[in-house]
């Protein structure tokens, strides 16, 4: 059989089109991640049954469950649509965490300024996350810088500056920042006025989700119609060549940081303003990790960040409850997160080998 | 070893890139492969090395039919290839760079290896160093290594497609002399080639492939004329030289001086005439490169003067400035590595064009984009459409998309070996292009390992040796003996 598949491919059989047909073969990588997943679950003697369905009814069981998803859904996306800009560049800013980190920092910093003051609260929100903005963007800009001037890879860069922002962060809530009496890894909690509005009986804010909405589009429409978006498409295929045809592709790759640092201080903003309405440690909720997952998956296609990070999101809040349900450990949204890139790693190179292979390099 | 193929067939898309092609070479043959670009030369030789599969037919290999799903089968048959393009090779040395390819033994043997290395080298007259990286080799000697490779894995079939593109004239004996003793050894050699001189004096049968067909075979001795004919389904005459030079001086060189650490260059001197052409003579890695770059900014020159000379015989010193400035004045460099340099895989022929148009505003326009880019595929007869990635077209038709990105106007032409891999027709439409961009006044540079291409384009020559640059050659005057004197280090005051 082997042998009559690599000596005659037969290109309209059933199962050469189910793998090397985008849609379907990651089709199949999400059925094998399930069944995956679903063999460890009865290796640990649970039923995988009742654990999806634990986790659908924890993601979408009460309107409570489904726009605590909704709310966990705006950090997410904003930060896989920020990497967008340095995976089209060809860049893994793992800083990412960090930014979002000095993001909440310097937004904070603002409310503490204002603090007892009679100011409008709608302008203390906006310099909040303009100064969120500022503090994200600042912290990619040194990666950036890093690595065009000083070599360093900005993997370890990102790394770096990723320790030192949460060793400001600890400094901060524990030191100068730290509330009356206690030292719990939190500072006070904001005052309402300056809380971002949210619907009524929840904690979702209609002002996030429609940033998060623009900034989808915002970010499609760059990368996808643009001159900038095709110039940054080109530095991250082919630094040498961009360079010969004219692109500077230095500034373009800090802009790519730059740009992904607006998106991370955005995300560290919204969190303090919208969520979490304290600044602690692990202010991030590791979105900047996951974001990288869920840009992998992406395939720098920014329209398409919105539907994962939606099903990453469904499946971690959807496996809180599996802990107290089922006994089982909530980590394991974890693992299907983690299964679920591996197999759509694996099924994407499989299906570009086979084309390669079999129908030559086309388009698109 | 024997290798025959049968009615293969292979179609990418909508391009049936290997129509029924049969061939047979028995051990000991040498034979040779013509046909234009996109003939699908380059097709059959992947699916006999296992890179590419093939939709139908069958290969046989001393008359057994046998399968080749993977370049591992084909090294494992017996069939070693020296790609078009050169593979990328991971920066090691050389030794590790045998070992890694061969994963026989977990352990690798290295004393064993670097003597049978040595002995390989030495059948050859080949005198690459065991320890040195392989980015400090030529393309040459990347080509030596490679062929030495393939030989050491044990090939009984050497596929060597357009082998004699990127080396020196030196370089090509060499390797002529090697094929020739290969194949008294008794191996199969397929030999792809665009030049007919080649394919004369080296082969022992020829097959003309056109539009992914076998189209004829021929025994010597070669009939040239029939052979074009066969190619392209015409007679082709070579245009006439024509001299487009202007008395208008263009651009002045004074006294330039490269820093290379292995190949210092001094004392440039000469000056380039509108509408001139300039070839540029001499052994790989002599210093062509290099005046080359410097001359299109990308190295920056330690001392002397690049003069861009007005009309109103004012002057301005481009030492110093950017790339970009260079480029924004009309100076444009063509790079020879197209993927490495030149093209963006990944992005298809439209984004290409889009990317070395200048840019007008900030969101790019779709439809302006097509529209040119299909005047452009039709101008430069690149075969492919808009959204073909660059790196799924025929190594000729990656070059003229390489040429067609050129902007206008221009005032200097840098090219590094602008019709390598090209095929008869394109080089003469090539340089019909080009020469207008001369009659338009820009003028040309270009690098070349083809003395016959550098006697008919140029109205001079420069020739290097080691680093040294000769004064402007009338190339009426010289004869092809002369410069091959100069090239090999004789001759010179
Ligand atoms: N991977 C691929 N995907 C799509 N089309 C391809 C691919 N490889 C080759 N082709 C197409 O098949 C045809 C034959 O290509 P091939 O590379 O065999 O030409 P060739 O004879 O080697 O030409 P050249 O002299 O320019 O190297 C061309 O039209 C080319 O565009
Ligand atoms: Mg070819």
């Amino acid at each position: 059989m082997e042998k009559e598949k690599t000596k005659n491919p037969n290109q309209n059989s059933f199962l050469f089109n189910l793998l090397t047909n985008r849609a379907s073969s990651m089709t199949l990588a999400v059925v094998f991640a399930l069944v995956f997943t679903s063999l460890l679950v009865w290796m640990m003697k649970a039923n995988p049954i009742s654990v999806f369905q634990t986790i659908i009814t924890g993601a979408f069981g009460s309107t409570n469950n489904f726009t605590q998803v909704i709310q966990a859904w705006v950090p997410l996306v904003l930060a896989s649509l920020g990497l967008m800009f340095t995976f089209t560049a060809g860049l893994w800013n793992i800083g990412m965490e960090g930014q979002i980190v000095m993001g909440a920092i310097f937004s904070y910093g603002i409310i503490r300024i204002f603090d007892g003051s009679d100011a409008s609260s709608a302008l203390v929100i906006i310099l909040c996350i303009l100064a969120g903005i500022l503090g994200g963007t600042l912290w990619a800009f040194l990666v950036g810088l890093l690595k065009n001037f000083g070599g360093v890879n900005e993997i370890f860069g990102g790394l770096g500056f990723n320790f030192i922002a949460d060793a400001v962060m600890l400094f901060l809530v524990f030191g100068p920042w730290k509330p009356e009496g206690v030292a719990n890894g939190s500072t006070k909690m904001l005052d309402t006025r300056f809380w971002l509005p949210q619907i009524e009986g929840t904690y979702l804010s209609l002002w996030a989700l429609g940033i998060a909405i623009v900034c989808v589009i915002l970010v499609t429409v760059i990368l996808q119609g643009t001159y900038f978006g095709l110039k940054l498409k080109a530095v991250g295929k082919n630094n040498k060549s961009s360079f010969l045809l004219g692109i500077h592709t230095n500034r373009y790759m800090l802009l790519a940081f730059v740009l992904c640092g607006v998106l991370a201080g955005l995300t560290g903003a919204l969190q303090v303003l919208g969520f979490n309405h304290v600044l602690r440690n692990n202010i991030s909720g590791g979105y900047g990790y996951i974001g990288l997952m869920v840009g992998m998956l992406a395939n720098i296609q920014p329209l398409i960040t919105a539907p994962i990070a939606f099903i990453f999101i469904a499946l971690s809040k959807g496996a809180a409850g599996l802990g107290i349900d089922l006994k089982l450990d909530s980590n394991l949204a974890g693992v299907i997160q983690g299964a679920l890139v591996i197999f759509v790693l694996i099924m994407d190179g499989v299906r570009k080998v086979l084309i390669k292979k079999f129908k030559g390099v086309q388009s698109g | 070893m024997d290798v025959e193929v049968r009615n293969i067939h292979k179609t990418f898309g909508k391009v049936h890139a290997n129509n029924d092609i049969s061939l047979v070479v028995k051990s000991g043959e040498v034979q040779g492969i013509l046909g234009e670009n996109g003939a699908g030369k380059s097709t059959l030789m992947k699916i006999l090395s296992g890179f590419i599969s093939l939709d139908a037919g069958s290969i046989l290999l001393d008359g057994k039919e046998v399968t080749i799903g993977s370049p591992a089968d084909s090294v494992k048959f017996g069939i070693g290839m020296l790609h078009q393009d050169p593979l990328d090779f991971p920066p090691l040395n050389v030794l590790d760079n045998l070992i890694l390819g061969s994963r026989e033994r977990m352990i690798p043997n290295r004393k064993k290896v670097r003597q049978e290395f040595v002995e390989l080298q030495k059948q050859f007259d080949f005198s690459i160093s065991p320890d040195a990286f392989i980015d400090s080799l030529s393309v040459g000697e990347r080509q030596q290594l490679e062929i030495i490779r393939l030989l050491w894995l044990g090939a009984e079939v050497l596929i060597l497609d357009e082998p004699t593109t990127g080396i020196s004239a030196a370089q090509k004996i060499q390797l002529f002399a090697m094929v020739r003793k290969l194949s008294e050894q008794g191996k199969a050699i397929l030999f792809v080639s665009h030049k007919l001189e080649e394919v004369e004096a080296l082969c022992t049968q020829v097959a003309v492939f056109r539009q992914g067909m076998n189209v004829g075979q021929m025994l010597p001795p070669f009939d040239n004329d029939k052979l074009v004919e066969m190619m392209f389904g015409k007679i082709l005459t070579r245009s006439d030289r024509k001299c487009c030079t202007q008395e208008k001086v263009n651009i002045e060189v004074s006294d330039l001086k490269i820093d290379d650490p292995r190949l210092p260059i001094k004392n440039v001197n000469f000056c380039i005439q509108k509408g001139e052409v300039i070839g540029l003579a001499g052994m790989e890695g002599s210093g062509q490169g290099l005046l080359l770059r410097a001359l299109a900014g990308i190295i920056r020159p330690s001392g002397g003067h690049i003069w861009l000379c007005e009309e109103n015989s004012s002057k301005k010193d481009f030492v110093g400035k950017h790339y970009f400035d260079f480029k924004d004045s009309g100076i444009s460099f063509l790079p020879a590595d197209r993927l490495d340099e030149g093209l963006i895989a990944g992005l298809d022929l439209r984004e290409h064009f889009i990317l070395a148009e200048k840019q007008k505003g900030f969101f790019v326009d779709a439809k302006a984009a097509m529209q040119l880019t299909e005047k452009r595929i039709k101008d430069f007869n690149i075969k492919g459409t808009a959204e073909n990635m660059v790196e799924s077209l025929s190594g000729g038709n990656q070059q003229r998309a390489e040429l067609a990105l050129l902007r206008q106007p221009l005032r200097l032409l840098l090219l590094d070996h602008p019709t390598r891999g090209l095929d008869i027709e394109s080089t003469l439409y090539i340089w019909s292009k080009l020469k207008q961009r001369c009659s338009e006044g820009a003028s040309i540079f270009f690098v070349s390992s083809d003395l016959d291409e550098i006697l008919q384009y140029s109205d001079r020559i420069l020739v290097f040796f080691g680093g040294k640059v000769s004064k402007p050659l009338d190339a009426g005057d010289v004869s092809v003996d002369q410069l091959g004197q100069l090239i090999g280090g004789r001759g010179w005051e």
